[in-house]
């Protein structure tokens, strides 16, 4: 076997040479649309703005980043936006009631983490499709949401609320420091740990992994428990941000988290796929909602386009792979 | 033998970075079974490929009775009169017989599918062949050896003169094999010629007439089967005398590492056995014995419903197979593709999967270490890959289990189940698996060896143990080992 190839220097040239090559298509779409996007208004180049993207992105990140670990176990998750409103639904009536905010947190992330709870009891421990179990609680969650809240309007009177989501820690929004922590624990856990490499085996040949002694069931408990409380944080951040809470909030917000791992260049079929490029595929997607909505585009042109460029976006990674394997 | 019915002639095939294909010559007579072997990698499955169009040859000709065949898409070849058996069947699960047969060509009633033509034409096949099937009935149901059969239907409804078959026994009991045989032997006499593409070298001189040897790219023999022995045979197959095909060194076994006693699943009936150390114990029995399932159920893959283990003397509990890995036990499954192998992973992640906690500490991997590790097995088994970041899928058979059992040695496991442990490999690699079982027995390890394949039970076992039907029906030592007497308890 040659040494040389692949492992040696960690750092350095090899390694980052193979990482760029392997996000190529993603990377220069990305630059392309910067590019694009600068030159067709000036307000997009602006601090203000490109901050403003980085806030918009972090509520997408969160939700994909868990996305990510339950594509490549290769599951799905499709509760994630009514998990964001039943988070927001119930911490929102804790503010209002004059309970702390830290405390409304708390209960608003252990919600979320229950709803993961049960479905990824549910998929863990029977053998029903994973679409229907979490379209399943995608369903009832929302019916709850709107049953509780009778279709009203929640607004947020809390400061500390409206901070948490809205503010911001000198120039750098609170929740892009929230981005960057479940960024590096979701590396850690896919890249560091045993359970990642068990997350690989189970999605990579599930009948393999329970062959070698995985623990199947600790694995998917566990992912779609992580997926529900990062769903709740997100959910936060959001009701924060539009200081108020509607029950239709985060409606569809599962197809954004999932188009940003698929983008990145993770496989629904499981078994690959990293963080990295989920980061890249939400950039895409946020770059493309800002600029769309910079250049005053009608929302339901909105629609058209963005469905095109990613359509593109995803051909160029094809085309990228299919080079590849002739080479 | 009847007049030449195929040639190919000097056929070249370049494939980026490698050139698989170096002048290949192979006629084929109607009415033969003419033989090609190889090991993996030598260019046997590109061979065939391009008979069938679906590669378009770099250069060279191939003429069917005498005139250019025109062959340069699959469509092509087919009309040609030439179909493909490949080794997976590519039937479609959920549909019937007659579905399949006719598929993408239905016959048609003003506009709509004629499903009473379909299913008569279909029946009117079977019963020529004189099989047991039914035209309507679903083809995931059936067996590997029916399905089989209903591909070589699906051949002659196209009216194939020249059937390609790629491995057809690797998946069939004796009993199938004879049947097998038998319907080949009536396409000979029906003018169809049989190209056999096959690693077990004991059938040929039974089913072929001719063979010839493929060894990197070239066609190095040809000859007439009774004019060649297998030790030839191997020879030109690996470019260099191989003394050793089988080694085994038999000694005196160690103490007693494993007991059964009284296992029982639903599908197994009280088994039980010892294993000692430094032995390796076969389990031997036509497919479907029990033997696969006796394992299932010791490792807790299977619910049993009763039966001690003891291991070392002592009582042990096995509910789920992290348990029996626990106690020191691997195991490497039949299937390496369904049951083994992490396809689009790298080799590294394959081999180290069973000893993360060696290198993986909480948040903190020792990626040095993993290294190391890797590196230990790629020489110790010679594992043939341009890197270790490889995706196993790319690795031939042979490595891909070499990678699998390196996966198991790394546990330390002093006992070690390997079922099938050479099936789908080419000689070459084989051999280097036996020496490596060897090696192991000396060290103290036990093997527990399931196989179908006779002559390497009869070499590798110290002992066997054959099954019927869910039990044991016998345990041979070492000088009741034979042919006759594993046949004899196992059917």
């Amino acid at each position: 076997m040659e040494r040389a190839k692949s492992t040696t220097n960690i750092y350095g040239g090899r390694r980052l040479y193979r990482w760029l090559m392997r996000y190529a298509a993603q990377l220069t779409f990305l630059a392309l649309l910067f590019i694009v996007l600068s030159l067709a208004t000036p307000v997009f180049l602006t601090a203000k703005n490109l901050i403003n993207v980085m806030r918009q992105v972090s509520t997408n990140v969160f939700v994909a980043c868990g996305m990510t670990l339950i594509l490549i176990s290769g599951g799905i998750d499709l509760s994630i936006g009514s998990v964001m409103a039943m988070t927001g639904m119930v911490s929102a009536y804790l503010s209002l009631a004059g309970i702390p905010f830290f405390v409304c947190a708390l209960v608003g992330l252990i919600t979320g983490g229950i709803a993961g709870l049960v479905n990824g009891f549910i998929i863990a421990n029977t053998t029903m499709q994973l679409f229907i179990v979490t379209y399943s609680t995608q369903i009832i969650l929302r019916g709850m949401v709107y049953v509780i809240t009778a279709a009203g309007t929640l607004r947020l009177t809390s400061e500390a609320f409206l901070n948490f989501g809205g503010g911001s820690l000198g120039p750098i929004p609170w929740p892009v420091i929230y981005m960057v922590a479940v960024i590096i624990l979701s590396v850690l856990v896919l890249n560091h740990t045993r359970l990642g490499r068990h997350i690989y085996a189970i999605g990579g040949n599930p009948k393999a992994a329970e062959f070698a002694g995985i623990d199947m069931k600790q694995v998917k408990t566990f992912i779609y428990t992580l997926s529900g409380i990062l769903s709740a944080l997100s959910g936060l951040v959001l009701t924060s941000r539009n200081s108020s809470m509607q029950p239709s909030i985060a409606v569809g917000f599962e197809m954004d988290a999932i188009a940003a791992v698929v983008l990145g260049g993770t496989s629904m079929a499981g078994g690959q796929g990293a963080i990295a490029g989920t980061i890249i595929g939400a950039f895409i997607i946020g770059f493309i909602n800002n600029g769309l909505t910079l250049l005053r585009m009608d929302s339901f042109w909105q629609y058209i386009v963005k469905g095109v460029v990613i359509l593109i976006a995803v051909y160029l990674d094809f085309v990228k792979s299919q080079k590849l394997s002739k080479a | 033998m009847g007049t030449c019915l195929l040639e190919m002639r000097n056929i070249h095939k370049r494939f980026p970075g490698v050139y698989v294909l170096k002048g290949v010559n192979l006629t084929l007579n109607a009415g033969e079974v003419h033989a090609i072997v190889g090991e993996n990698g030598a260019g046997k499955s590109t061979l065939i490929n391009i008979l069938g169009g679906i590669y378009p040859r770099d250069e060279g000709e191939i003429l069917i009775d005498g005139k250019d065949a025109g062959i340069d898409s699959v469509l092509s070849a087919r009309r040609a009169g030439i179909s493909i058996i490949h080794q997976e069947l590519v039937l479609v699960p959920y549909l019937s017989v007659a579905e399949n047969i006719f598929i993408n060509r239905e016959p048609l009633k003003h506009g709509l599918v004629d499903y009473t033509t379909m299913y008569s034409d279909a029946q009117k096949f079977i019963d020529e062949l004189g099989l047991d099937i039914r035209a309507d009935e679903r083809v995931g149901g059936m067996t590997v050896a029916q399905q089989q059969m209903v591909e070589i239907i699906k051949a002659l409804s196209f009216n194939a003169r020249i059937i390609v078959m790629d491995e057809p026994t690797s998946s069939l009991t004796d009993r199938e094999i004879e049947a097998l045989f038998k319907n080949i032997r009536m396409l000979k006499q029906h003018g169809i010629g049989i190209i056999y593409i096959s690693h077990r070298l004991n059938e040929l001189s039974e089913i072929a007439d001719r063979v010839t040897v493929l060894r990197d790219g070239d066609s190095v023999v040809t000859r007439r089967i009774d004019d060649i022995t297998n030790e030839e045979i191997v020879k030109y197959m690996v470019g260099r005398e191989v003394t050793r095909y089988y080694t085994r060194e038999f000694t005196d076994p160690g103490p007693v590492v494993l007991e059964v006693e009284g296992l029982c699943s639903n599908k197994v009936k009280d088994v039980s056995f010892s294993l000692h150390a430094g032995e390796i114990l076969g389990f031997s029995g036509i497919v479907g014995a029990g033997r696969t399932e006796t394992i299932k159920a010791l490792l807790g893959l299977d619910q049993k419903t009763s039966g001690e283990i003891r291991i070392n003397g002592r009582r042990v509990d096995i509910d789920k197979p992290s348990d029996a890995y626990a106690l020191g036990i691997g195991f490497i499954p039949e299937n390496r593709r369904e049951e083994s192998i992490f396809p689009d992973n790298s080799i590294r992640f394959n081999l180290v999967i069973e000893v993360l906690k060696q290198f993986i500490r909480g948040i903190h991997v020792n990626t040095a270490k993993e290294r190391e590790i890797t590196e230990k097995y790629f020489h110790m088994l010679s594992i043939k890959a341009p890197t270790d970041e490889t995706f196993i899928k790319n690795l031939s058979g042979g490595n891909q289990q070499k990678v699998i059992i390196a996966r198991w040695l790394a546990t330390n496991t002093k006992i070690l189940i390997m079922d099938e442990p050479t099936r789908g490999i080419d000689v070459g690699a084989k051999a280097e698996i036996y020496e490596l079982m060897n090696k192991l027995v000396k060290q103290g390890i036990a093997i527990i060896m399931i196989s179908s394949e006779l002559p390497e039970i009869i070499n590798m076992s110290d002992r066997v143990i054959v099954m019927k039907e869910g039990s044991i029906t016998r345990e041979l030592g070492r000088d009741e080992i034979s042919q006759e007497n594993i046949m004899k308890y196992a059917v």
